[in-house]
């Protein structure tokens, strides 16, 4: 007999469910020594404590109503989940604070290779550590923990979530059209940023042309050069974070001037994972500075999830060698 | 090493491939095995493999190939309804179709998605609509077609075909269709007009999402050589 299972779920017998184990194992080993101590949170909450958050686009796609006609959400992220329990049971708590979790997530996703609706999110929150020490450590963590479980071919992108919108105002890109830009980019469709930047008519070519080629930038540090103004500033906050890491997490950056991250509660640093072995990222993260304070308890933060399945399919296509002929 | 730095291209078999092959020529790829073996799928040896245009987004998503060619009909038929689901954990928005970059306007393979209907002075789509409340549109891109009927407030049953979308208005089974057009011709032929224009298409350059990153030199200088011919 043949009993289905929901679209993007997925059954995980013994012998996949050990290699996740040993995945995680080493994940948790790494997060626990440097000192971020596992919670876990329930997988259906409140949809008003949630919506604090104002999550747009990765906003729950699950909701249930309970016996009261209370409307409750399968939890998409464990950022906002955590954000809450900082708010609540550590009210008074002297930071830093440092949290780690293994959580299945859910997302109203196209199920596919390596994303499905419910997925096992491995990772960390730093509450209460500025940048760029804070994204420093972060960034040191997510290294060693990929290195743990044996990942060899991954880079890390980073970028700053503040930094094209500083070039917009720093530009003077009339308000009605910056939207339209940061759409564009969010889209990944840089024929539509073009385009979007002819219809805007702005005053100068030189400021279409940066608009244009500055989230295109992306490698070493040299991509970091020549900004204006706000622009530079971000940029220079890449730069002190680059500082600050171990040679072998810096050796691993690649600075990428157009990364964006769907999430709304971004403020400053994102950073994303690449593997040659894998057409997607494994993970991502950055800092959410502006998050703790709509739960009542304004600290920075900083934190990062990794995909486990993407991580997993890595691992595997970097045993085949795929990794090793897509990275040459 | 090839002449595409090692990337590995997807380039669409169809309307789009004399183009693209000549693009190829021009960038210094040996392409004569290319233009004369049309059952071959794979050429190792020049970085690049053929297929539908529809399913070059698929192939460069998953990272099968790391770069590829297609057109934004093809780009425009994938982004989701509104209201409806998709995206990336952590790395996509909802409703906007695949996670690729879309880079360059090739500027070939030019024609517009039009909606049209029998020639005649009273519009027979136009006419149902307002009689009937409703139009029937038959079309191979049912979500353009839906999109650009909800955006333009009119209300629309769309039917999906497969095949020549001019015999369903032709037959009575719909009023109008929303189809891909170059010349007019068959419209023309088949006694059809042009009612909208919903849509310019050319060929496209789209890039996998990690090969951007780890492979940003080569296709920064892939996109050099063709912004430059």
């Amino acid at each position: 007999m043949i009993h289905p299972i929901p679209s993007g779920t997925r059954d995980v017998l013994p012998d996949e469910m050990r290699e996740m184990r040993a995945i995680t194992e080493a994940l948790r080993g790494v997060f626990e020594g440097r000192g971020y101590g596992e919670v876990y949170t329930p997988a259906l909450e409140y949809e008003e404590v949630l919506a604090r958050a104002e999550l747009s686009d990765a906003s729950p796609a699950y909701r249930v109503f309970d016996e009261t006609g209370a409307v409750l959400v399968l939890r998409s992220d464990m950022t906002v989940p955590i954000a809450r329990v900082v708010a609540s049971r550590y009210g008074s708590a002297r930071p830093p604070l440092r949290f780690c979790y293994f959580a299945h997530c859910y997302r109203g996703v196209r199920p596919q290779r390596g994303q499905q609706r419910e997925l096992l999110q491995a990772g960390i929150e730093l509450i209460g550590s500025a940048a760029p020490q804070g994204t420093a450590e972060a960034l040191g963590v997510l290294c060693e923990a990929l290195a743990a479980t044996g990942l060899e071919g991954y880079r890390v992108g980073l970028g700053d979530a503040s930094l094209y919108p500083a070039l917009m105002a720093a530009l003077d890109v009339p308000e009605q059209t910056r939207a339209v830009l940061l759409d564009a980019l969010a889209r990944r469709d840089f024929v539509e940023l073009e385009r979007a930047l002819e219809l805007a008519g702005l005053a100068s070519e030189e400021a279409a042309g940066l608009l244009l080629s500055v989230p295109q930038r992306r490698g070493g540090p040299e991509v970091l050069s020549d900004l204006p103004g706000p622009a530079a500033e971000a940029a220079g906050g890449m730069r002190m974070v680059h500082e600050l890491l171990q040679p072998e997490v810096a050796e691993r950056v690649i600075f990428d001037l157009g990364l964006t991250r769907s999430l709304g509660y971004y403020t400053g640093a994102v950073f994303e994972v690449y593997d040659p072995a894998l057409g997607a990222p494994i993970g991502g993260g950055g800092r959410y500075d502006e998050l703790l304070g709509r739960f009542g308890r304004p600290l920075p933060a900083v934190g990062f999830a990794l995909g486990v399945d993407r991580l997993h399919i890595a691992l595997a296509g970097e045993e085949r060698g795929t990794g090793v002929r897509l990275a040459r | 090493m090839s002449v595409l730095n090692g990337l590995r291209i997807a380039v669409p078999r169809g309307a789009l491939f004399d183009g693209t092959v000549d693009l190829l020529a021009g960038l210094g790829v040996d392409t004569a095995e290319l233009r004369s073996n049309d059952r071959k799928l794979l050429f190792e040896e020049i970085g690049v493999i053929t297929m539908r245009p529809s399913d070059v987004p698929t192939y460069v998503e998953a990272g099968a190939a790391d770069v590829g060619i297609t057109g934004k009909d093809v780009l425009a038929e994938l982004v989701l309804p509104a209201g409806s689901v998709g995206g990336v954990p952590g790395g996509g928005r909802a409703g906007h179709g695949r996670e690729v970059y879309e880079l360059l306007d090739l500027g070939y393979g030019r024609c517009t998605m039009v909606l049209a209907s029998r020639v005649g002075d009273l519009d027979p789509a136009a006419e149902a609509l307002r009689r009937l409340g409703v139009m029937r549109v038959a079309t191979k891109y049912p979500r353009i077609a839906a999109r650009h009927l909800e955006e333009t407030g009119r209300q629309a049953e769309i039917v999906e075909v497969k095949g020549s979308v001019e015999l369903a208005p032709l037959t009575g089974l719909v009023e109008a269709i929303v189809d891909l057009t170059a010349t007019g011709t068959t419209l023309r032929e088949n006694d059809l007009a042009i009612r909208e224009e919903i849509l310019e298409c050319t060929a496209r350059l789209i890039a996998n999402p990690v090969a951007h990153k780890l492979k940003a030199g080569a296709i920064d200088e892939l996109l050099e050589r063709l912004r430059a011919s």
